[in-house]
């Protein structure tokens, strides 16, 4: 499994796990849309906090999660974020798009 | 500057491989004592190049990925990724910040990462023949690191 998913209330965690690259980027993409359109959260979190690597497949795929909440005026929170992937994160801009959140 | 070691790689351009190349490279450049942060930069870059070459270069078709890579003995580490896939009209544009061709979820990122992750990056393209990347990292010497 690449996701793990926890509904609170409104808010919808998705907990990914292994390494977000081009090849991996499809499923764990499908398995949060399929949590974001059965729960209609106003807050996704997306813990990268087991994510072991990304590369730039990783900006797409929370870039498109951005578009989608978008339609319904939710928000994105991203959070357990390596140096490494916070590197890239803000590289591409995405504090712009979703509030973003260290490894504790 | 004197080459200390070498490697080549061939692969499929599956997407299965991005993995399996990143870390091979990283497992070469592992000699020259790298950072944590240095290693991750080069998995990086490396996985962003071969992924341009799978969703790219072959687009729908698979052919093969050249990968070859030498430590030079100033501690740096030269990464050479090819395909002879349709290759790159404009290298100028491709290499523009979220400029993309495939459209769907590609962020448009590629180039950018690869150059703000290695030290020198150069792309050369023919259409309907190719294309290949190098990209270059000095490796910092740290105290008592062995480049041998």
């Amino acid at each position: 499994m690449l996701t793990k998913t926890q509904v609170t209330g409104e808010v919808v965690t998705v907990y990914l796990k292994g390494e977000l690259d081009h090849h991996t980027a499809r499923r764990m993409r499908e398995a949060i849309d399929a949590a974001v359109e059965l729960n209609m959260p106003s807050l996704l979190v997306l813990d990268f906090s087991e994510v072991g690597f990304m590369d730039s497949s990783g900006i797409g795929l929370v870039m498109g999660r951005y578009r989608i909440l978008s339609k319904t005026g939710a928000q994105l929170h991203i959070q357990g974020l390596s140096p490494a992937i916070y590197k890239i994160m803000r590289l591409a801009g995405m504090e712009r798009l979703a509030t973003l959140q260290s490894k504790a | 500057m004197e080459i200390i070691n070498k490697f080549q790689l061939t692969i499929l351009s599956r997407s299965a491989n991005e993995g399996f190349a990143r870390s091979t490279v990283a497992a070469f450049a592992s000699q020259l004592d790298p950072t944590l942060e240095e290693i991750s930069d080069i998995k990086t870059a490396v996985s962003e190049a071969v992924t341009n070459c799978i969703v790219h270069g072959y687009q729908n078709e698979f052919g093969k990925i050249y990968i070859s890579g030498e430590i030079t003995s100033s501690g740096e580490l030269r990464v050479k990724i090819r395909d002879k896939g349709c290759g790159i009209e404009n290298i100028e544009k491709a290499m523009e910040p979220l400029f993309t061709t495939v459209g769907g979820e590609r962020a448009g990122l590629g180039f950018a990462v690869m150059e703000s992750f290695t030290d020198r990056i150069k792309v050369r393209s023919t259409v309907g023949k190719g294309t290949t990347v190098l990209l270059v990292k000095r490796i910092k010497p740290r105290f008592g690191s062995k480049n041998g």
